[in-house]
């Protein structure tokens, strides 16, 4: 199924990529192909089929609930694009 | 000293050396960092981390002189720029990540340096491992040391050139469906990419959860045998990791071929694969028939679903994964923004690179309302078919051969225009991702323009130990492992 420029707009605000038009209409052209390989799904029949989402079918384990990490926010905060006080800086949210 | 260049002895040849002080490990890594100056134009490393190395060496010489070597003590090694790395850049081969310093050793990197590895850099890979060819790389494409017009292979291509350019005796890798064992068989190597589970997630920075898997590309079985070993095991900071025993791969290495049953699926054998890949493939599998393996035919009849089905649920992975690269807590940040969102959305489109927008945007459609059950429900439907096809056949054999690639190396810049010849690549190794089994590249051969090929080895899930025997088997009758890329020798 053909994607068209203006899917590939609004995916891309989705997944918060910032993208002209230009750079958009490259993608759907991508994209399109990608998705008509993905169809290739469509041969074979799963019906009745269980969806597989960990190779070997393993529950997550579960751990004790204690404190196992110790505070590292300062070495954390170190590589952060702007922190202060503690605290990571964004653009103000809530006027 | 010995009669061979050190570059071309083994882990086991170094660490005998080290300790009867025939050489020091401050003179290997020296060694090692010059070789790394001098292939300077490979593209192999992202950092060379040579006053560390030196650090770590003289650590090791101490600890050898003290008589606490362990197997790995003193010996060099590179990690793919995808491991954090305390204290170093780890860039993940992008944009976004060139100025992440890790403030922590992932568990691999950590097993390692315990033993007393000496790390002498981080290799050049595809963007966030995205790619087949190291073509996807922030920091520009590595080369093949066989033909440094031919790529080396993705996602791991800097370790694949480093090793086959001896710059290091092993490096690690990763492998989400073929990461590892496709840049082994383009650069002639043996590659290895464990059982889902077998090795520590922690610190190897996410593309897809429930594909990923570390491990190992070197010369020979028995080095890789040595270093999955030494890297393997539970990891209570890895929630799927596994609390299996890991067997002694070195000890079991020297298991006979003999009554080992190989399997052949037609899948893998079809008009696809060039006829010289073919060939070689061939004539391995009938040196394994003279070494006494019996072989089988065996069917995978959803194999040819498996790109389809990892083109979906790989990017859908990927697209929640890379959500977490927003600008914030670190990496690159866009220098000018009007508000949180457009910091967001500024700093990720200058940060990723065309092939990681495309495979986000892939995950973002796919798992989107409307479209969930026609392609993720549907891909993981077929993922159990794929999965069951494997343990059919692994009723019938031991092992499961094939080719590892259609093709050998291919020029940069023939694909990367088009990402689903690109795909393709992955034809014959990301199944064995989607099942989480066992595989592993060794080299078996070369085509009429001196490029390797390689054999494709998928074990039974946790039996990464059958596999390596067979392969170390294999180099022991055969020397294709031992061959070096002119200019490298």
């Amino acid at each position: 199924m053909p994607i068209t420029r203006e899917q590939v707009a609004h995916i891309a605000r989705l997944a918060r990529l910032a993208m002209d038009p230009a750079e958009a209409e490259f993608h759907a052209g991508q994209l399109s192909r990608i998705l008509e390989l993905v169809e290739q799904m469509n041969r074979i029949d799963t019906t009745g089929v269980a969806p597989m989402s960990h190779p070997q079918d393993a529950a997550l384990r579960l751990r004790d609930d204690r404190v196992t990490e110790h505070n590292r926010r300062d070495q954390y905060q170190r590589i952060a694009p702007a922190a202060e006080h503690g605290l990571y800086l964004v653009p103000r949210v809530i006027e | 000293m010995t009669d061979a260049p050190l570059h071309h002895r083994s882990i086991t040849a170094h660490a005998r050396s080290l300790r009867n002080r025939e050489y020091s490990c401050l003179e290997l890594t020296r060694h090692f960092l010059a070789r790394i100056e001098a292939a300077a134009d490979l593209n192999a490393f992202i950092t060379v981390t040579a006053e560390h190395a030196l650090k770590q060496a003289e650590d090791a010489d101490r600890r050898i002189a003290a008589g606490q070597a362990t197997a790995l003590t003193g010996i060099p090694l590179a990690h793919k720029d995808l491991f954090c790395t305390r204290g170093v850049l780890t860039s993940c081969g992008s944009k976004i990540l060139a100025n992440f310093i890790s403030p922590y050793d992932a568990t691999v990197v950590d097993q390692l340096n315990r033993r007393g590895a000496v790390i002498l850099g981080k290799t050049n890979m595809d963007e966030f491992a995205m790619g087949s060819s190291n073509e996807t790389s922030h920091y520009g494409p590595a080369r093949n040391p066989w033909d440094k017009s031919a790529v080396p292979g993705g996602s791991s291509g800097g370790s694949a050139a480093a090793v086959a350019a001896r710059l290091t005796p092993v490096a690690t890798g990763t492998d989400t469906g073929g990461s590892i064992r496709q840049p082994a068989a383009l650069c002639g190597l043996t590659g290895v990419k464990p059982s889902y589970g077998r090795v520590s997630r922690h610190g190897m920075i996410a593309f897809a959860s429930s594909l990923d898997q570390g491990g190992v590309l070197s010369r020979c079985a028995e080095d890789a045998a040595i270093v999955l070993h030494a890297m393997s095991g539970f990891d209570a900071n890895d929630s799927t990791s596994l609390r299996h025993p890991v067997p002694d791969y070195p000890a079991l290495l020297d298991q006979p071929i003999a009554g080992k049953t190989i399997g052949l699926p037609g899948e893998f054998f079809g008009p696809g694969v060039d006829h010289e890949v073919a060939r070689c493939v061939d004539q391995a599998i009938a040196q394994l028939g003279r070494m006494g393996a019996k072989t089988v035919p065996v069917e995978l009849p959803n194999s040819a679903a498996g790109i389809p089905c990892y083109y979906v649920l790989a990017p859908a992975e990927a697209s929640s994964n890379l959500a977490r690269f927003d600008g914030v807590r670190y990496g690159h940040r866009a220098a000018e923004y009007a508000d949180l969102d457009d910091l967001y959305a500024k700093t990720r489109g200058e940060g990723f690179g065309a092939e990681v927008k495309r495979r986000i945007m892939i995950g973002a459609y796919v798992l989107s309302s409307g479209y969930y059950d026609a392609y993720y429900l549907k891909a993981q439907r077929l993922r159990r078919l794929i999965a069951d096809d494997f343990k059919r056949a692994f009723e019938r054999c031991d092992v499961i051969a094939g080719p590892t690639t259609p093709a050998t190396a291919f020029a940069i810049g023939e694909k990367s225009r088009d990402p689903v010849a690109m795909y393709l690549n992955d034809i014959f190794t990301n199944a064995v991702n989607l099942a989480g089994l066992p595989g592993l590249s060794i080299p078996a051969g070369f085509d009429r323009n001196g490029r390797p090929v390689g054999l494709h080895l998928i074990g039974r899930y946790l039996d990464e130990a059958t596999l390596l025997s067979v392969a170390h088997r294999y180099q022991m009758e055969t020397d294709w492992h031992r061959q070096t890329p002119p200019g490298y020798a």
